[in-house]
């Protein structure tokens, strides 16, 4: 187990490296940033000046090594555009799309399990076949048709939700909320929907292709032979197999819920750090896009390593350590 | 009184284009105490008659007509829930795996205590309790402790063990046990037999007992019913039915089962219902180019072969747990013999075999092949001769051909790897041993989902022989095929051995199997070569205890009739 962890780590401390230096080589293609940094009356000199303040003119490998040793003090540089720390802008964005990534997770995880085990078990059931063919929408619309479709019917025409932003939001420290206040609240539900749905449905037609297969173990037919309740075959014996695989993909889920805030937030100008990378990407803002994009890995490896920390949890074959008996 | 009574039972499978017809006006009775025997191969509805007792019929399969009564109350056509509140409670079910039948997520006391809460409406320490002394009944060893472990964390046997004491939480008064002992090793298989008759003499438990098996009806049952293609063929006193058998189904089943006490030349073909094979073994022999025979008469010499596993992973190699699955094992296999390897799970049998065929690295030992040290070839150019003439059949014919292939394909694989052929001949090798294994050059064009298991099994020797092999690794090759098609198989092979000069290196757990198809003999037991002998001296004089023990356990069978075996007798 403990070896396991280190290992594990080991193995995330090299898949962050790796994508460093391959965000890093594809920034050189992204544009320059000094075009955008100096006004039309820009001298030569300027330009050198600039570039040598920057750092922007020592080889590629060295600028790699200095942005991993300012990145492993939590010093990420300072924003091109905005002149402030990077850290600072980042810590200030974060909790945006991190409300706002819980919020279409947990939407996505609930539903889309409660939708699998009921289609799965009414299988030939109307209702289940309905579901099933309206999930085919969810998984096949882009995202940002679905946001401005929602955009349309509950902000335009129904007037019921905000079309766009955070509304009030309350400062816990340095954590800004959106969850205590009414606006916030109101704020959150079409964007979260539009990030969640495509992982709702998936995590549903998942969660009913494994669970339709569990019920065909023998474990479940014998259940049903002990006289058993229904409820207690579905849900006890059934539904925790199920979930050892799904979770896998889940894990995966949650990590691109984040990654692909940016879609959404771009949508509805929601102001995470999504968007703040989109508008680094077209201002060449080398220093935030990097730190950005280590974040999101930093997420990625960070979800996966407790998802593998879940399996041990959820399944007792794979908790070797334990005395064994013949 | 009379627990269980079928009359006229039909189950139909309703399918798009005709009703499936699975059980066909069954009749069956179950006294209190007694094992009745439901016996007949895959496909003869016996399953089904258990499942629609139980009410746990698959859909779209229903009780088409007849009734099934527990103690003379009728109860098919009861709704959906009456049939659950029956269920467990007064008839219970054991299935063949015990190693998908528990939820492994759940330790097994969780699994007993729910069954006896609802069965019983107990409190959690009473049911506690309870649950111990039913594992203990059962036999397990210190109850108190293991029921807290996972089901992962018991063997085959005592996970059976957990499901026998998981039917009997409510008491009930009828257990159908749907092939107990099929995947178990034969010491097992025993004790778990044992454990069923005396919980039917102890109880008055009424046992429904249904198995392939013939060696299991003759030494547990009662009384036993021959299904055939969803109907009764015949039923009576086990005693007069393995005997005297009258119909001519019965009979050729019977005669089909490997003995151990007699050896056969070879397994009559009283076939029933169209199922003989024509096998042309000459047209293959004569154009079979048989090598020079090894000059010092042993083909395949094996000296202190070792294999061991990593268990346990660690990255201090101090921790780290090995597993020796094979230690330090030595026997050599004469040229044109049939070799045979007997031993439990876990025996090592296989791995032997995977060495030899170098799908499998050695830890140590040598194997010499026709006095060419194979172990010391190191490059996969070096050992293509020697494996060429060393071809596999595997076990279960199921996954050892690839879904996606054709059938020509995948017996033109070997010719094409090895360059054998070109071109057309390709074609007219695989289509002359399509014709030889007899399932006729047309199935070439087919996939192997098309054909039934001993069809596939005969595709894997087509495939083995495709390549013209001196010696053959049968791991296995009968134990997933039912009887009738057992000895078909078996035919084929002994044909091969005697027609073709095969050498063949022969792995089973079925000894009767053994005694009919091996020259020689080696008995392994948890990686260790105990015994090798001339089989027959093996039969008549176990020397090692071991060995002795094997031979104990397994079914006598000397009830049965030998009608149609006279001829054959050696």
């Amino acid at each position: 187990m403990l070896t396991f962890v280190i290992r594990r780590v080991f193995q995330s401390a090299l898949v962050l490296l790796i994508v460093g230096l391959v965000a890093f080589s594809m920034f050189r293609f992204v544009g320059d940033p000094i075009d955008n940094m100096l006004g039309q009356e820009r001298t030569d000199a300027d330009i050198a000046r600039l570039r040598t303040d920057l750092g922007l003119d020592q080889p590629f490998p060295v600028q790699y090594v200095k942005f991993l040793k300012g990145a492993a003090e939590g010093n990420f540089g300072v924003s091109y555009r905005q002149g402030r720390p990077v850290s600072t802008i980042l810590v200030e964005r974060a909790p945006a799309t991190l409300e706002l990534a819980a919020v279409s997770g947990f939407f996505a995880i609930t539903i889309g399990i409660g939708l699998g085990v009921f289609t799965a078990i009414r299988r030939d059931g109307f209702m289940a076949n309905m579901i099933m063919s309206v999930s085919l929408i969810g998984v096949s619309l882009p995202t940002f048709l679905i946001g401005i479709l929602l955009i349309y019917l509950f902000a335009v025409e129904l007037g019921w939700l905000p079309s766009f932003g955070r509304g009030d939001v309350v400062n816990i420290g340095w954590w800004s909320t959106g969850f205590l206040t009414a606006s916030g609240l109101k704020a959150l539900i079409l964007p979260s929907i539009t990030l969640g749905l495509y992982q709702m449905t998936l995590i549903m037609r998942l969660v009913r292709s494994e669970m339709l297969e569990v019920l065909r173990q023998d474990y479940i037919r014998f259940a049903r032979a002990r006289g058993l309740k229904e409820r207690s075959v579905n849900f006890r014996h059934a539904l925790k197999n199920t979930l050892v695989p799904v979770i896998t993909v889940t894990g995966l889920q949650l990590g691109s819920i984040i990654a692909f805030a940016i879609i959404t937030e771009t949508v509805f100008q929601w102001p995470g750090v999504g968007l703040l990378f989109i508008n680094a990407i077209q201002f060449v803002d080398i220093p935030v896009m990097a730190a950005y994009l280590m974040l999101i890995s930093v997420m990625f490896v960070g979800i996966n390593l407790i998802v593998d920390l879940l399996y041990f949890a959820i399944d007792p074959r794979l908790r070797v350590d334990q005395k064994g008996a013949k | 009184m009379t627990l269980l009574t079928i009359e006229d039972l039909s189950v139909h499978f309703p399918t798009r284009h005709k009703v499936f017809v699975a059980v066909n006006e069954a009749d069956l009775t179950v006294e209190p105490g007694e094992i009745h025997g439901l016996v007949g191969e895959s496909g003869a509805g016996k399953s089904t008659i258990g499942a629609a007792v139980m009410g746990l019929l698959e859909r779209p399969g229903h009780i088409a007509g007849g009734t099934v009564s527990f103690k003379g109350e009728a109860i098919s056509g009861r709704d959906a829930e009456a049939m659950r509140s029956l269920r467990g409670a007064k008839i219970s079910m054991i299935f063949q795996d015990p190693l998908t039948s528990l939820n492994p997520l759940l330790t097994v006391g969780q699994q007993l205590i729910e069954t006896i809460q609802f069965h019983l409406k107990l409190s959690d320490g009473d049911s506690r309790k309870r649950a111990v002394e039913l594992l203990d009944r059962v036999g397990i060893p210190l109850p108190d402790e293991r029921i807290d472990m996972y089901p992962h964390q018991f063997s085959g046997g005592m996970r059976q063990r957990v499901v026998i004491a998981l039917a009997l939480c409510s008491e009930p008064d009828v257990i159908i046990a749907d092939e107990p002992t099929t995947a178990l090793d034969v010491s097992i298989q025993a004790q778990i037999l044992e454990l069923i008759k005396e919980l039917a003499r102890e109880r008055q438990t009424g046992v429904i007992l249904i198995t392939h098996d013939m060696g299991v009806i003759a030494d547990t049952t009662d009384k036993v019913t021959v299904m055939y293609q969803g109907a009764v063929v015949e039923s009576g006193a086990t005693e007069q039915v393995m005997g005297n058998p009258q119909h001519d189904y019965t009979k050729s089943l019977i005669a089909a089962v490997p003995r151990p006490t007699l050896k056969v030349h070879r397994f009559p073909q009283l076939s029933y219902g169209g199922r003989s094979i024509e096998f042309h073994i000459d047209d293959l022999a004569r154009n079979w180019q048989k090598p020079e025979p090894s000059k010092s008469g042993t083909l395949l010499k094996v000296e202190n072969l070792t294999k061991t596993f990593l268990q346990k992973g660690a990255l201090i190699p101090s921790r780290r747990k090995y597993f020796k699955a094979v230690d330090n094992v030595s026997f050599d296999i004469r040229d044109g013999e049939v070799f045979g390897v007997v031993g439990e799970s876990g025996s090592g049998k296989s791995t032997v075999a995977r060495m030899i065929a170098t799908l499998y690295e050695t830890n140590g030992g040598k194997i010499t092949f026709d006095e060419t040290e194979v172990t010391a070839l190191s490059s996969n150019r070096d050992l293509e001769g020697y494996r060429r003439q060393i071809q596999m059949i595997f076990q279960d014919p199921y996954s050892s051909l690839n879904p996606r292939m054709r059938v020509d394909e995948i017996i033109a694989e070997p010719v094409k790897h090895h360059k054998l052929l070109e071109g057309a001949a390709i074609q007219h090798r695989v289509d002359e041993l399509l014709d030889r294994v007899g399932l006729g050059s047309e199935a070439g064009r087919r996939y192997p989902h098309e054909f039934s298991g001993g069809q596939r099994q005969r595709i894997s020797i087509a495939r083995a022989l495709a390549t013209q092999p001196r010696f053959l690794i049968c791991d296995e090759p009968t134990s997933a095929l039912d009887v009738s098609i057992q000895a078909q198989i078996l035919n084929i092979l002994k044909d091969l051995q005697e027609h073709l000069g095969l050498t063949m290196l022969f792995i089973s757990h079925d000894l009767p199997v053994v005694r009919q198809m091996c020259d020689r003999v080696g008995v392994m037991r948890q990686g260790q070569m105990v015994e090798v002998a001339e089989t027959e001296e093996l039969f008549a004089n176990p020397k090692e205890a071991y060995t002795r023990e094997l031979l104990s356990l397994m079914p006598k069978l000397e009830g049965l009739s030998t009608e149609g075996l006279k001829d054959e007798i050696v």
